[in-house]
């Protein structure tokens, strides 16, 4: 099987993983359910692995897929905890929204 | 090959889209999934067998499972959705469409790297992975299970009701 990464050029991921990447940041910005909002960082956390893959296949270097593998790791972790914060947030509000959480402002 | 591409391609950009204009959070999750199998299919595109299979387990397996847990577990549905205001969404699609624009302009100046014909389409496999993992990451490694263990203490103190 030959490999994609003689066909397609590097610039093809790179836009991808932008698009990907924005449409996530957009997702934080418009919604207020904590929830989504956390989907839309892992979002965001996929593009960037994405990207980082695809360098590093490109580049035939090792290094890069060992770091996404890492990084799969760290955002397993960070799910398990941001989930506990989101169940002791809705304990306490009986809500998931966002904008219920400002008491820092008065 | 290429074919392949465009459509994964086409199949992610599609369902980050969904998961982020459905009013509904299981939709939502559900949408996520389908994106993160055309992520997946993109590792197996460039031969990256082993993120392709970590992605599948720990991305489509359990956190997947962890979001759709808690959504059902606090009974969340579409009436109960929270939602800003109009301003305040378009502003956001705005400044999102507007990062986007510098980005791939800043990609449309920079120099384009050519195909390279010769490179190695064998790293991605599990036995090279494994030999660099366990040779030159091994303290990182095992650093992992420290964080792992952190968080799932932390997990189960922030979830336990009253910590007396």
């Amino acid at each position: 099987m030959d490999s994609v990464i003689k066909i397609i050029p590097l610039n093809a991921y790179i836009i991808l993983s932008a698009v990907i990447f924005c449409i996530g940041i957009v997702g934080v910005l418009t919604r207020r359910n904590a929830i989504i909002i956390f989907m839309s960082v892992e979002l965001m956390l996929n593009a960037v692995n994405l990207l980082l893959a695809a360098f590093s296949s490109y580049s035939g270097d090792a290094n890069g897929q060992v770091f996404v593998f890492f990084i799969m790791a760290v955002a397993a972790a960070e799910v398990a905890v941001g989930l506990a914060i989101i169940v002791m947030m809705y304990r306490n509000t009986g809500s998931v929204d966002i904008d219920l959480l400002n008491k820092l402002k008065n | 090959m290429d074919k392949m591409f465009y459509f994964l391609a086409f199949l992610a950009i599609l369902s980050a889209l969904m998961v982020v204009l459905v009013k509904n959070p299981i939709h939502s999750i559900l949408y996520l999934l389908v994106t993160f199998t055309s992520i997946t299919g993109h590792y197996i595109l460039f031969n990256a067998q082993f993120l392709a299979a970590v992605n599948f387990i720990v991305y489509m397996g359990a956190i997947m499972v962890l979001f759709l847990f808690v959504i059902m577990f606090l009974n969340l549905n579409g009436e109960t959705e929270p939602q800003k205001s109009t301003l305040v969404k378009f502003a956001g699609v705005i400044s999102g469409g507007l990062l986007l624009l510098v980005m791939v302009a800043s990609f449309k100046k920079a120099v384009t790297i050519p195909l390279n014909t010769e490179v190695d389409t064998q790293i991605g496999l599990i036995k090279n992975l494994g030999m660099v993992l366990f040779k030159d990451y091994a303290l990182p490694f095992e650093l992992a299970s420290v964080l792992f263990l952190v968080a799932m203490i932390g997990a189960v103190m922030l979830a336990k009701k009253d910590w007396k």
